[in-house]
């Protein structure tokens, strides 16, 4: 770059003119090219947010309840899953969507329940997005009226960020954690409709202060409903199911 | 790593504004509480652009920070994590500002 007036053989900025008055050879190409600066002010994420949209509209018309279920791996998603579906599938006619980064070892597990499943593997990806969900409802054919569980990618990170079309966002953790996993991931509990404290079975086995993950989740959601409950055992099992009742459409 | 789809994201969504317009600069707003690292966009940024019309193009990275109103006592305080609480102690509160995840303008060569 000449140090006088800044010009160069690469891009200038701006046009401009300027008397080369100043002791060197201009004996580099330079094209003093004009460019201009164009305002989006556009979302990042307005292209899969729009998808979004439109699988909640589609969701709407056919009175669908989808719901996103998310957690890190192991926290027992799979597990609610199938519970869920061989006490409530007949009632609700339940229809689910495993994310995965590979396996279709989810979605066996899920028909095995007599459930209709459909495995979307992400591949490198570490969340399920807008576009995904809606190939996986177009395969999976829902009837009206029935429900849509969603299990998400096994990440506290990344599926925060990707609105599906989803009616509502359950955060599942479990007591084998650790309390601190709201302070860890607020984007995840702040996303949340509903919190479901997972394994309370084991509270007896394990250091794990309720109270502390409790304030956590509220000081990312104030306000946020948080279930307590055992996929294994059953205990608090109830509640998780009259939440799914009270949202169908 | 989602920082990986959101600049895939950026580049999808400038392309599709601007057609064949060569991007000499991206200008970027990711606020500090919207749960992307800055510093992992512009590692991403490069790789994702080559081949496309931002291949060379700068990246600038605005970063606004939380901000927040407190629902019950109407303060209004600055917010370095989901977690600060208002010092009135509630935890009900409207952010302001820091999720912003947005592309504000691009250079293009006129």
């Amino acid at each position: 770059m000449c140090a006088t007036c800044g010009c160069s053989s690469e891009t200038i900025l701006e046009l401009h003119e300027h008397n080369h008055e100043h002791g060197h050879d201009h004996d580099h190409d330079h094209s003093h090219s004009k460019t201009r600066t164009v305002t989006l002010e556009q979302a990042v994420l307005a292209r899969n947010d729009a998808l979004a949209e439109r699988n909640r509209k589609w969701l709407a018309e056919r009175s669908i309840l989808a719901v996103n279920l998310m957690s890190s791996p192991g926290a027992g998603k799979t597990t609610l899953l199938e519970r869920t579906i061989r006490e409530l599938g007949a009632e609700l006619r339940v229809s689910v969507v495993e994310g995965d980064q590979e396996t279709v070892l989810d979605a066996d597990r899920i028909r095995a329940t007599g459930a209709p499943a459909i495995q979307i593997n992400t591949g490198q990806g570490c969340h399920l997005d807008a576009k995904m969900l809606a190939r996986g409802l177009q395969t999976l054919d829902p009837p009206e009226g029935s429900v849509v569980l969603i299990e998400n990618v096994g990440n506290l990170v990344c599926p925060a960020l990707f609105d599906l079309g989803e009616q509502a966002r359950v955060v599942i953790t479990s007591v084998t954690e650790g309390a601190e996993k709201p302070r860890k991931y607020p984007q995840m509990f702040r996303a949340a409709d509903l919190v479901l404290l997972n394994k309370i079975d084991l509270l007896p086995y394990v250091k794990f202060d309720v109270d502390d993950f409790l304030d956590g989740a509220r000081r990312a959601n104030p306000g946020v409903e948080v279930l307590q409950l055992s996929a294994t055992t059953g205990d608090g099992i109830a509640d998780w199911y009259g939440w799914l009742r009270a949202r169908l459409p | 790593m989602h920082e990986m789809s959101i600049t895939q994201s950026v580049v999808q969504a400038v392309c599709d504004r601007m057609g064949d317009a060569q991007i000499r600069r991206v200008c970027l707003e990711i606020g500090t509480l919207s749960g992307v690292v800055a510093d992992s966009v512009r590692f991403c940024f490069d790789l994702i652009t080559e081949g496309t019309t931002l291949e060379g193009a700068s990246l600038e990275i605005i970063q606004p920070t939380g901000k927040a109103r407190c629902r019950d006592c109407g303060a209004e305080f600055v917010l370095n994590d989901l977690l600060v609480l208002c010092e009135c102690g509630s935890a009900n509160r409207e952010l302001l500002a820091g999720e912003e995840l947005k592309i504000r303008e691009v250079e293009v060569m006129a």
